[in-house]
């Protein structure tokens, strides 16, 4: 089999067994989305108004809980090293965790997002918003992220310093996932505002396995 | 490129700094206080009365801050491709002057805001896209301060550095897309008065060598400090 699909394959199942991260990030997400309503009160005009930026902010945060781990396992057991010495390029290896990441968090979120934008009594066309920017825009998320992780692989609390480093990065993101979903609250085309998000992804994911792959070289020494 | 490559070589990068030090320290404190003069003499504006004095404070802080990310970009790219060792203690030392000048902008732009706008904060697009820069500021330092090892601290925070120079245009342009009310550009257009654009661009210079001058200082006290704890460690200088 492809090394590409069999590390894909290998990622997705860590994350998918107990203890991996896939259902952490979704009852994080869930519980951020159930949490926000006791503070800022349940007034439903009020939640329909603060629900796309509240998910937005809540599903980069969940897909952020796991990104840390993502070479830190490996570099720990030594197994980052037999991946880097295989004859799959280490640009692909990024790519291929990042695809793992996102199949395991950023899909996932974005599968769960119309339940809770139900909970946000957010507009049909407003979720239909939602769940499309969080499918344009998470990927974006599980890239920047993944060059985070690799220049923190190889510290004891990397976690701590991982947001630090990756959600300015991330601000355009949330800038326009959110805003496409209030410019369909307002009656207006969020197809600039997804459009916008779709090229920040595909350029996050197209220029990001270099960066991941250049410093995760730079950790494993060579 | 050779002279780049000369001082690469910590010895003449003390060499040349000892005497550059000296000039551009006078010249700092020549056109910060000329430029503070100047700034205090100004007759005042017909729409924002003496808080047009803030604009000598303020805009020199938001300049000089982005000059420092760019420096340490620069510094970034000379240690990544050619392993420039000097330019990963410049690197380094100037960052914490770029996350004061933003921060020094973003009290300065708030006591500002105060009596134009009637309030100290609002999400403006250019309030947003400094505060952001200042978080890119801390998240170098952090990354700089948690590598103990110093090659691959250097070589990290340099890629993350790399990293924020391509997402800055796309972090500027989002915020803006998101939010206007910071008034627009008015140096190179010319729509600034005269009376208030000498004392302006004495003051960023005087902030720029005020940069430099703590700048060369700090990779001066760098290289010491090496030097010191080579010697320590009983090994040649």
């Amino acid at each position: 089999m492809n090394p590409f699909f069999t590390l894909l394959a290998r990622d997705i199942r860590l994350a998918s067994r107990s203890g991996g991260s896939a259902f952490l990030a979704l009852s994080f997400f869930a519980l951020v989305a159930t949490l926000v309503p006791l503070g800022v009160g349940a007034d439903l005009r009020l939640l329909a108004r603060v629900g796309g930026g509240v998910l937005w902010v809540g599903a980069v945060l969940a897909a952020l809980l796991s990104l840390d781990r993502l070479f830190q396992g490996d570099f720990e057991d030594g197994s980052l090293d037999l991946i880097a010495l295989s004859p799959l390029p280490l640009e692909l290896t990024a790519l291929a965790k990042m695809l793992a990441h996102w199949l395991s968090t950023g899909a996932a979120l974005t599968l769960l997002s119309p339940l809770l934008a139900l909970l946000f009594n957010l507009t049909p066309a407003a979720t239909l918003t939602l769940f499309l920017s969080l499918l344009l825009g998470t990927p974006a998320v599980s890239a920047v992220g993944a060059i985070g992780a690799s220049l923190t692989l190889s510290l004891k609390r990397g976690g701590l310093i991982l947001p630090l480093i990756i959600l300015p990065l991330l601000s355009p993101a949330v800038i326009f996932g959110a805003g496409a979903v209030s410019l369909t609250l307002d009656r207006l085309a969020p197809g600039g505002a997804l459009g916008l998000l779709a090229a920040f992804s595909a350029g996050a994911v197209l220029l990001s396995p270099f960066a991941a792959a250049a410093s995760v070289r730079l950790n494993l020494g060579g | 490129m050779n002279w780049l490559f000369r001082y690469a070589n910590p010895h003449n990068f003390m060499r040349l700094s000892n005497v550059l030090l000296p000039i551009t320290a006078v010249a700092t404190v020549l056109c910060l206080g000329v430029g503070l003069y100047l700034g205090f003499t100004v007759p005042a504006d017909y729409q924002q009365g003496s808080t047009v004095l803030l604009l000598f404070i303020h805009v020199p802080a938001d300049v000089a801050a982005e000059a420092a990310y760019g420096a340490i970009a620069i510094c970034s790219l000379l240690s990544l491709v050619w392993r420039h060792p000097l330019s990963d203690i410049a690197g380094r030392a100037a960052a914490p002057f770029g996350a004061v000048f933003t921060a020094l902008g973003l009290i300065t732009g708030a006591l500002w805001g105060k009596p134009m706008w009637g309030t100290y904060w609002v999400w403006d697009a250019r309030l947003t896209s400094f505060l952001l820069l200042l978080f890119l500021f801390f998240g170098y330092m952090a990354l700089w301060n948690a590598i103990e090892d110093e090659v691959r601290a250097a070589r990290a925070a340099a890629i993350l550095a790399l990293v924020g120079v391509v997402n800055i245009p796309i972090i500027k342009f989002s915020v803006e897309w998101w939010s206007t009310l910071h008034q627009g550009e008015s140096i190179v257009s010319g729509k600034i008065a005269p009376v208030y654009l000498w004392p302006l661009l004495i003051m960023m210079l005087g902030y720029m060598l005020l940069f430099v001058s703590l700048w060369m200082l700090r990779i001066r006290t760098v290289i010491l400090e090496r030097r010191a704890r080579t010697l320590m460690q009983g090994g040649a200088a």
